[in-house]
C-alpha cells in the first residue's frame, strides 16, 4: 500500500508536471518517469513480467524514438514553444472540461468504501509470463494475430511511403 | 523475511557493489595491458607492481579533477546524465547468478542480488533504460559533436537490443524459464552452446555493439567525433560514463556465461563446493571479457551503413530464422546434431538472399567481420 502510494504520487505527479513542462526533452524524460513508476506499481502487484515489458517497450522503445525525433527536428529550440496558438488554448480548454467530467463521473466511487472490499483477491498467476502466454496465445490468439497483422500493413505502408520514387 | 533475511540482503548488495568496483578497477588495468602486449607496448607499468595501481590512480585523478559545466549545457539533464548511464549499468549486474547456494546453518543463501522470476527481461530492460544516459548526455551538452555521437549511439543501441533479445528466445524456449538462475541450472547436462551456436554468435556480435566497444564503436569514433557522447563531460562525471561502459561489458560477459556456458557450473573437487561455482564463474567471465579486448585490438572500425545492415539485414533475419528451428527441435525432439545443421543451412540461405543485393568489394568486408 505504501508503495502504491509512493509510486502512483510520483507517476501523477510526473504526467501532471509534463503535461505542463514547455521543453520537449524534459516533457519526454517526465513521460519516463511516469512510465517507470506504472512500471513499479504492476512490480507491487506481482506483475514482474508486465513490469519488465513496461520498461523495455514504453520506457526502452518508444519514448526514446520519440527522444531521437526531438534531437533530430531540434522542436526543442525556445521560440517554437514560447505561445499558446487559438487552437492549444481550445484544446486546454476541452481537457479541462473532460478532465472535470470524468472526475465527477468518478467521485461516487471513489468516496464510498465498498470500492475495495467488492475486489477479488489477486489470483497468484497474475501478470506472470505463462499466464500472459496462455491468454494470448490461447484463449485471444485470433485478435491477437490480426493485431499483429495491422501493425505489418502499418510498416509496409511507411515502406511504401519512404521509397524513393524510380525516375 | 524477518530482519536476518534483510541483513543478508544488505551484505550481498554492499559486498557486490564494492568487489564490483574492484574488478572495474582490474579489467580496466587488464585491457590496457592486454592491448599494449597486442600492439608490442609494455603498457601500464609506473602505478605499482606492473601498473597495477594505475586505474586506482586514475579514479583518484578524475575524482579531484575540475568539474566543467559548460555554459550551453541543459541545467538540469547534463548532471543526471551520466547518473543514468551508471545506475542502471549496476542494476543488470544484479540478476546475475554467480554461484549457486552457500548454506550457514539451515539458512541458504543464494549467491545472486536477486532472483526474481523474469531476471532475463530485467537484464535486457536495463540494456534499454542505459540507452538514456548517452542519448541524454549528448543533447544537454549543447554542442554539436556529442550531439551527433548521441544520435549515432541510440540508433545503434535500439537497432542492436533487437537483435540481442531474438538471440536469447531459444535458450530460454529450452530452459523453460525467464530466471537467469533457472537457465543455469536447465545447463545441468549439456550446456547450451552445444544446441544453440547461431545463437551464441548473434548475441556475442549484438554484445559488442550493445556496449559501443569496437569494431562498433562509432559513437565514440575520435577520428569523426572527438569523443562522441561525452565530449563536454570531465572530471567526476567522466568517470560515470567510463565505469558504466565497463560495467556493461561485464554483465555482458557474465549473461553470455549464464545463457550459453553453464554459468557457475563445472568440475570440482568435493570441498567448499559453493567457492568453486564463484571461481568457475569468475574464470568464465573473464575469458569473454579478454574476448572484448581481443577484438578491440584486431578489428578496424566499421562504416555507418556497415553497422546497420550487419544489424538490421543479417543478424535479425538469423535471429527470426533460428527462433522457429530451435523451438521445432525443442518440441519434436530431434538430435542436436540436426539443429546445428539445420542452422548451417538457414545462414547460408539468408546470406544468399541478403548478400546480392550490395556492391560486391562491401559485401566482402561486411562478410568477414560478420563471420568473425
Amino acid at each position: 500500500m505504501t508503495l502504491f502510494i509512493v509510486f502512483g504520487a510520483l507517476a501523477l505527479g510526473a504526467a501532471v508536471a509534463m503535461v505542463f513542462q514547455r521543453n520537449a526533452v524534459h516533457a519526454a524524460l517526465l513521460l519516463v518517469l511516469n512510465l517507470l513508476a506504472v512500471a513499479v506499481l504492476f512490480l507491487s502487484l506481482g506483475a514482474e513480467f508486465l513490469f519488465a515489458s513496461q520498461i523495455i517497450v514504453y520506457a526502452g522503445a518508444i519514448v526514446v524514438l520519440f527522444l531521437f525525433v526531438i534531437m533530430l527536428l531540434g522542436v526543442d529550440r525556445s521560440e517554437v514553444v514560447l505561445e499558446h496558438t487559438p487552437f492549444q488554448r481550445r484544446q486546454i480548454a476541452l481537457g479541462a472540461v473532460s478532465a472535470l467530467v470524468l472526475i465527477g463521473a468518478a467521485a461516487p466511487v471513489l468516496g464510498s468504501k465498498t470500492l475495495t472490499a467488492k475486489l477479488p483477491a489477486i489470483p497468484k498467476t497474475f501478470g506472470s509470463a505463462q499466464s500472459i502466454g496462455t491468454v494470448l496465445f490461447q484463449t485471444y490468439l485470433l485478435p491477437f494475430e490480426l493485431t499483429g497483422l495491422l501493425l505489418l500493413v502499418a510498416t509496409i505502408g511507411i515502406l511504401m511511403l519512404a521509397k524513393k520514387k524510380p525516375r | 523475511m524477518d530482519w536476518l533475511d534483510v541483513v543478508i540482503i544488505l551484505v550481498k548488495v554492499v559486498v557486490c557493489f564494492l568487489l564490483l568496483n574492484l574488478l572495474l578497477a582490474v579489467v580496466v588495468w587488464a585491457e590496457r595491458k592486454v592491448i599494449a602486449d597486442m600492439q608490442s607496448r609494455i603498457g601500464p607499468n609506473r602505478a605499482g607492481p606492473y601498473g597495477l595501481l594505475q586505474s586506482i590512480a586514475d579514479g583518484l585523478k578524475l575524482f579531484t579533477k575540475e568539474d566543467i559545466f559548460p555554459l550551453s549545457a541543459d541545467r538540469i539533464v547534463y548532471p543526471i546524465a551520466p547518473i543514468i548511464s551508471a545506475v542502471p549499468a549496476f542494476l543488470a549486474f544484479t540478476v546475475v547468478p554467480f554461484g549457486n547456494m552457500l548454506s550457514i546453518g539451515h539458512r541458504h543463501i543464494t549467491l545472486q542480488i536477486a532472483d526474481i522470476n523474469v531476471g532475463l527481461l530485467f537484464f535486457l530492460a536495463m540494456g534499454s533504460i542505459a540507452v538514456y544516459g548517452v542519448a541524454l548526455a549528448g543533447w544537454s551538452s549543447g554542442s554539436k559533436y556529442p550531439l551527433i555521437g548521441a544520435v549515432r549511439s541510440s540508433a545503434q543501441m535500439i537497432s542492436y537490443e533487437i537483435a540481442m533479445g531474438l538471440s536469447v528466445i531459444p535458450v530460454v524456449l529450452y530452459a523453460g524459464t525467464l530466471s537467469t538462475r533457472g537457465i543455469v541450472l536447465a545447463q545441468q547436462h549439456m550446456w547450451f552452446i552445444g544446441a544453440q551456436i547461431p545463437s551464441f554468435l548473434i548475441y556475442l556480435i549484438a554484445g559488442v555493439a550493445e556496449c559501443n566497444r569496437a569494431p562498433f564503436d562509432l559513437p565514440e569514433a575520435e577520428t569523426e567525433l572527438v569523443a562522441g557522447f561525452h565530449t563536454e563531460y570531465s572530471g567526476i562525471k567522466f568517470m560515470l560514463f567510463f565505469m558504466a561502459e565497463y560495467m556493461h561489458i561485464v554483465t555482458i560477459s557474465a549473461i553470455a556465461v549464464t545463457l550459453f556456458f553453464g554459468g557457475w557450473m563445472g568440475p570440482h573437487p568435493n570441498f567448499l563446493v559453493p567457492l568453486w561455482g564463484v571461481l568457475w564463474f569468475l574464470g568464465k567471465t573473464a575469458a569473454f571479457v579478454f574476448l572484448f579486448y581481443w577484438v578491440r585490438a584486431s578489428f578496424p572500425r566499421l562504416r555507418y551503413d556497415q553497422l546497420m545492415n550487419v544489424g538490421w539485414k543479417f543478424l535479425i533475419p538469423i535471429g527470426m530464422a533460428w527462433i522457429p528451428i530451435s523451438a521445432a527441435v525443442h518440441i519434436f525432439d530431434i538430435r542436436r546434431v540436426v539443429l546445428v545443421g539445420a542452422g548451417v543451412i538457414v545462414g547460408i540461405i539468408v546470406l544468399s538472399l541478403v548478400l546480392p543485393t550490395k556492391k560486391p568489394e562491401v559485401l566482402t568486408e561486411e562478410e568477414a567481420k560478420t563471420t568473425a
